[in-house]
């Protein structure tokens, strides 16, 4: 029983991270300006993190939390070059 | 002593990552740990930082528990802004708050904490001056914002930290 | 969802709760960011996510490989740091990037207004 609980809400959570996925891809389409769709990216990659842990949970394997760290160590720093970039328009000075 | 572990507490979080990271206390891991960690605290003595000098542990344990409520306090805040409740107009603006707070370690300390906070935000902080500014979305009152920053947490930073 | 007979049922449903409360609380802060009219306030939301919502879900990482395993699995505890420690940085960066980018706006604005006059 209990483990049909678990099955279900897991399946609920990740559906919800995936609107939240969604909404965040609305802002980075939508923009309007460079850095509301670096925000929309941010957002993004933080929450394809948290998607992967869940996916680990569901599959009972730790193999998708070194995958979630990979994300989270490329998105930071995807995203301060891009930060970067718009700042000076240079990503290494 | 010095020579071998120049940097003590940074080789200390060097080795528990190491052993976090793989998830075991095997005796294996513990050697090739401590090798990273001392290799680390060498690299580190070689970038030469800035002096650290923190003290006071009973603040520092008042200092998370006062950060990890007001997390929760303002997530809740943040969303019932998003959702709609609460119903009164809402005004967000930028705020200027003079620090006496001067060691780069609590400036770091209290930017992530200003940041990991949802509703404040730390712009820009001019070193000669003192002075940062914050964006806050719910801006209320601002002296009840600088009495907030300056009370809760520039004091324990300072007495951490100084 | 093959592995999951042989626990107990209290930690099955600290699990199911704490993800479930994750998950809205990321979704809640990335609808703010639709939902926001100016970039400042937009900023202000996905920390929502990076805070609670990141918090919630690794804790109930925890919770279950701790309790499958039947000794404390932590390595998500460097999430949470990772994230937490992180975020600033960006955060920093991109309000600062707007700020530069928004006086360049306005003086390029004006610059050209004086130009057509």
């Amino acid at each position: 029983m209990s483990t049909l609980v678990l099955a279900w809400s897991l399946t609920a959570a990740q559906f919800l991270l995936g609107l939240a996925m969604l909404c965040a891809t609305f802002r980075i389409l939508r923009g309007p300006r460079a850095q509301d769709r670096v925000v929309g990216f941010d957002t993004l990659y933080v929450t394809a993190m948290l998607l992967l842990v869940t996916f680990g949970i569901g599959l009972g394997t730790a193999i998708y939390f070194e995958a979630a760290l990979l994300i989270a160590l490329l998105g930071f720093v995807g995203t301060v070059a891009l930060a970067k970039f718009l700042l000076r328009g240079e990503v290494i000075e | 002593m010095t020579w071998l572990l120049p940097h003590p507490l940074a080789s200390a979080v060097l080795l528990a990552l190491w052993l976090l990271l793989n998830t075991t206390m095997s005796a294996a891991h513990i050697v090739l740990g401590s090798a990273v960690a001392l290799a680390g605290g060498w690299a580190l003595h070689a970038l030469e930082p800035p002096k650290a000098r923190i003290g006071r542990p009973g603040a520092i344990l008042r200092l998370f528990s006062l950060v990890f409520a007001d997390i929760v306090r303002s997530n809740v805040a943040v969303a019932r802004i998003v959702l709609g409740l609460g119903g009164r107009e809402r005004t967000s603006g930028f705020v200027n708050i003079p620090l006496d707070l001067r060691d780069p370690y609590g400036l770091a300390a209290l930017a992530c904490i200003i940041t990991s906070t949802p509703g404040t935000l730390w712009v820009k902080h001019d070193p000669l001056t003192g002075m940062l500014t914050i964006h806050v979305l719910d801006l209320i009152d601002e002296g009840d914002w600088l009495r907030t920053l300056k009370g809760r947490y520039e004091r324990l930073l300072l007495e951490i930290f100084e | 969802m093959n592995r999951t007979a042989d626990i107990p049922a209290w930690a099955e449903i600290v699990t199911a709760a704490l993800v479930l409360l994750g998950a809205t609380i990321t979704l809640i802060g990335a609808f703010g960011l639709v939902r926001m009219k100016t970039f400042y306030a937009r900023v202000h939301p996905p920390t929502l996510g990076t805070t609670l919502g990141t918090g919630c879900i690794a804790m109930a990482s925890i919770v279950y490989f701790s309790v499958l395993q039947t000794r404390p699995v932590l390595h998500e505890v460097l999430l949470v740091l990772f994230v937490l420690v992180t975020t600033p940085v960006t955060l920093m960066l991109l309000v600062r990037a707007a700020l530069f980018r928004d006086e360049a706006k306005s003086e390029a604005g004006e610059a050209s207004s004086s130009a057509i006059e």
